[in-house]
């Protein structure tokens, strides 16, 4: 930590420093890109994973902060960048080095009103072209008037901007357009049988081949961290069901765990057990449910019922301990809300039983069919270089060879205990990513079975730590906790400052980071190949909308 | 076997008995006409079934149970509920062609069908071309396909149009050659020959390798030529929502939708026919009480026995396989199934010529 201290320190020697959980530090933004290209570049800090961009109003100033991972040294760095001007806030933009920034610089846009210089595409992300105001700044005006409900096509969707500092210090706009006059755009969505929800994709095609793809996200967006500021804690909690649907319990566990770490709670280790239990059910009903709908928008609708065919079954185990088989509820701060079901390691037991016969079935019907390989194999092209700039963590960055298992590179929860692989391919094409999940679902099953056992080794019946107070406030700090998710990683950052509500809650969601390269992943494939890719990659509009 | 042909002339002399000859040629025809669209609808009502059905299974479902006994009035109540439905108008499309595609595709289904035999003298119409005329009649569809996308002014349509002409012409040739493999092995072009040929042996066992071949290279390209899985591409649900008919609606999209099982059936009947001996029962030469015993089944039922044992293995792999990707499908064409076709034809001429069949 020193080390990084002293190389900042003589790169940036106005920067000032503070030790948290991990190295923090504050810049001037005249110096930031400067800093962030040694950041990228340099050996000795090598921070090449840029896990997020969480915009905050500190009503003096208005800034973000960048959370930085070394995938090498696995070392975590927090940068704050902050401007005092509310009218015109500005800073630069680190798009160029980590393409990640390319969306979520676009997120604080939107919601912060913050221009950054140097963004080779400065629009709105979730909100209407023609939304008054940024709805994540503290003096915002929610009064219904300024925004009504507008049923009118969204004006001038295509025009977006770059502004550019000249060499005098002045910044200058230029309009651009997203798709030239002349291209022929093929609008996929908000209502698409394939998108998998309401994301809006369009593409720029030549004849059969996809050029460009522009995806429009916000269709559901619902404002989860605005409203998270005026919820209390527990309250915020049942928002994480509800982002990606598909890792309710791991979402819910990591906005516990960030909660508990800010307090100092000990969870009861039979707690733990059971919420890494539920993980993982959660991780194998997700994959499943990714082999079902991958497969079906690849036209093979029989593959798809096979896999709901053992979801369900998942679901059921769900529906006795948590009394729900969507929206779960089931992780609360300080433990889970009630003890397990009596049936719930024999039933977790019968479906690890059945898991290997049926896994034999999926690639019988699909994997190892003629077709269904040359469709994926090949397509969609991801290297280990594009995940780490776009962040692409889980089974789609798994398969390009990245290492990027937060239960394996930052465990959490009882993970260090447990016997498991981390799978990873090379190829990175829609064959990788899909072959990641279906080898993942034979882990899920092998930590359920381990699991089961240290469940029923675990005596007594104290499934929520016993001081878990009535009133939560968190002390006057911020923190940041991660997870791995269904889909990937997945952060929680707080900022408190000591009230019963949270200053700032950002949910840092995988699924942006995906869909931010499906341009990447798609550019120079076929129209059935963005099926392909974007069923492979595998995104939950929820979680990009939040 | 009983010989339908005597019925139909009775009935023919019945009413050449009563009027001049051309008005009992204009009723036969009306008769004619009349049966064929009855039989043509109550089939395609059963396919529906059919394939509904069978998908069940293969999905480990039920399929529709609701509805009567087993679901069988489900497809009534769906046909009654397209028939109802309003024929949306949309702005700025092609008014005449967009109105005309359905038709244009009901009919090309609708002629090819009339040329099946249905068994031992239920034939509409036999000439020394009827199998150059079936093809003929079949390739029409692509037409109205065509038409339906281009006029319907959206995106979607005209990609699934588009593919949908690349992909009908490329998979006529394999349809085209591999019929022409057995009308080489048959020496006629006539459906009722081609039956009376197979009456000691159906053609699939009687041309050797090369008709096995020019079989399975059939069933490829007939499932391509309807636009069926894993060839669905003109409707690819999941990418171009439905394809060359989206922006059709009531009885419209109805024609669209018949017209696609129907083909399903004219393409397992002509198989049955170019192959499996049209109504001709199972013969096997020297086999006097065996081939007896087949004769007491009737031509009719051999003939849909058949087609629906080829529709199941078409359904079968529609409900199993992806979907391929164009540039494959176009492949498969043209750098497979199109060349092995060509020398397929080619060896049928030589064990012809050199008497090797069977």
């Amino acid at each position: 930590m020193a080390n990084i201290q002293e190389t900042i320190s003589q790169l940036c020697p106005t920067a000032t420093f503070e030790q948290g959980e991990e190295l923090r530090v504050t810049v001037d933004d005249k110096q930031w890109h400067g800093l962030a290209t040694q950041l990228k570049e340099n050996a000795d800090l090598g921070f090449d994973y840029l896990v997020g961009i969480f915009g905050c109003d500190w009503k003096e100033s208005m800034g973000c902060i960048y959370y930085f991972t070394s995938t090498k040294t696995q070392q975590h760095l927090m940068v704050k960048v902050a401007t005092t001007d509310r009218e015109h806030p500005m800073l630069h933009s680190v798009s160029d080095l980590w393409k990640v920034a390319l969306f979520h610089e676009r997120e604080v846009y939107d919601l912060y009103g913050i221009i950054f210089i140097g963004h080779p595409d400065m629009r709105r992300l979730f909100l209407r072209t023609d939304w008054v105001g940024y709805p994540l700044r503290k003096d915002y005006d929610a009064n219904p008037e300024l925004n009504p409900v507008r049923l009118g096509q969204e004006p001038d969707e295509d025009a977006t901007a770059t502004y550019v500092e000249e060499a005098d210090g002045t910044v200058k706009k230029i309009d651009g357009k997203v798709f030239a006059d002349e291209e022929y755009v093929v609008n996929f969505g908000p209502q698409h049988p394939s998108t998998h929800g309401v994301m809006r994709l369009r593409a720029s095609i030549d004849g059969e081949t996809v050029l460009k793809v522009d995806p429009m996200c916000g269709y559901i967006h619902r404002g989860i961290e605005k409203l998270c500021e005026s919820k209390t804690y527990p309250q915020t909690l049942m928002f994480t069901d509800r982002m990606d649907y598909m890792s309710a319990h791991q979402n819910r566990h990591c906005l516990c765990l960030c909660i508990e770490k800010a307090l100092g709670i000990e969870v009861p280790r039979r707690a733990k057990i059971i919420r890494v239990m539920m993980d993982e059910l959660m991780r194998l009903s997700s994959h499943l449910l990714s082999y079902g709908c991958m497969t079906m928008d690849m036209g093979a609708t029989t593959a798809f019922f096979y896999g709901f065919r053992e979801r369900e079954e998942i679901l059921d185990i769900f529906e006795k301990t948590c009394g729900a088989r969507m929206s779960l509820h089931y992780n609360v701060i300080g433990g889970v809300v009630a003890d397990v079901h009596p049936d719930f390691i024999k039933d977790v037991r019968a479906i690890c039983g059945k898991m290997p016969a049926a896994l034999k079935e999926y690639h019988k019907l699909f994997t190892g069919n003629v077709i269904a390989q040359n469709r994926t194999k090949g397509v969609g092209v991801l290297t280990k270089e594009d995940a780490i700039s776009y962040s692409v963590t889980g089974p789609s960055g798994r398969a390009t060879g990245w290492h990027c298992d937060v239960r394996k590179t930052a465990p959490y929860s009882i993970y260090n205990e447990l016997d498991f692989e981390e799978i990873t391919e090379t190829a990175g094409d829609s064959f990788a990513r899909y072959m990641v999940r279906m080898r993942e679902i034979e882990q899920c099953v092998k930590l359920l079975e381990q699991l089961c056992d240290l469940l029923e080794k675990e005596p007594g019946n104290e499934y929520i730590a016993p001081k878990v107070p009535k009133i939560i406030k968190l002390p006057v700090g911020s923190w940041f906790q991660q997870v791995e998710a269904s889909r990937g990683a997945f952060g929680v950052y707080i900022e408190s400052t000591g009230e019963k509500s949270p200053y700032r809650m950002h949910f840092n969601s995988p699924c942006l980071n995906i869909v931010g390269s499906v341009d990447k992943a798609c550019s120079g494939y076929k129209i059935a190949d963005l099926i392909t890719i974007t069923a492979s990659l595998d995104y939950v509009i929820p979680d990009i909308d939040r | 076997m009983f010989d339908f042909g005597s019925i139909t002339t009775w009935f023919d002399n019945l009413l050449e008995s009563v009027m001049p000859s051309w008005a009992a040629t204009v009723i036969e025809c009306v008769i004619i006409g009349v049966v064929l669209l009855l039989v043509y609808a109550l089939l395609a009502i059963f396919y529906i079934f059919y394939e509904r059905k069978l998908c069940a299974w293969f999905q480990c479902r039920l399929g529709p149970m609701r509805v009567g006994p087993w679901g069988i009035l489900q497809v009534f109540a769906d046909m009654f509920k397209i028939l109802i439905k309003e024929l949306i108008r949309l702005e700025n499309i092609d008014r005449f062609l967009f109105a005309l595609a359905p038709y244009l595709v009901i009919i090309a289904s609708v002629v090819s069908f009339s040329v099946l035999p249905w068994g031992n003298g239920l034939q509409v119409i036999d000439f020394n071309i009827g199998v150059f005329f079936m093809i003929a009649a079949s390739s029409l569809g692509v037409l109205g396909i065509l038409l339906a996308g281009w006029s319907s002014n959206n995106k979607y349509t005209l990609i699934g149009a588009m593919r949908s002409g690349a992909q009908m012409i490329s998979y006529e040739l394999s349809v085209g050659l591999s019929i022409m493999t057995i009308v080489v092995l048959a020496g006629t072009m006539s459906v009722s020959e081609l039956v009376a040929a197979q009456a000691d042996g159906w053609f699939l066992f009687k041309g050797h390798i090369s008709a096995v071949i020019a079989f399975i290279i059939y069933l490829i390209a007939a499932t391509g030529e309807t636009n069926r899985g894993p060839f669905d591409l003109p409707e690819a649900e999941h990418e171009l929502t439905a394809g060359y008919h989206t922006e059709y609606s009531g009885i419209h999209f109805g024609f669209f939708y018949l017209a696609e099982y129907l083909n399903l059936f004219i393409v397992s009947g002509i198989a049955s026919l170019m192959f499996l001996g049209g109504w001709m029962p199972l013969h096997i030469p020297g086999w006097d009480g065996f081939n007896m015993v087949m004769d007491y089944i009737p031509s009719v039922v051999w003939f849909l026995g058949k087609a629906f044992f080829i529709s199941f293995i078409i359904i079968w792999f529609k409900w199993s396989f992806p979907r391929v990707r164009i540039d494959q499908l176009l492949a498969l064409e043209w750098k497979y199934l199109m060349p092995i076709g060509l020398f397929n034809l080619v060896l049928m001429t030589l064990l012809v010529v050199y008497g090797l069949h069977f």
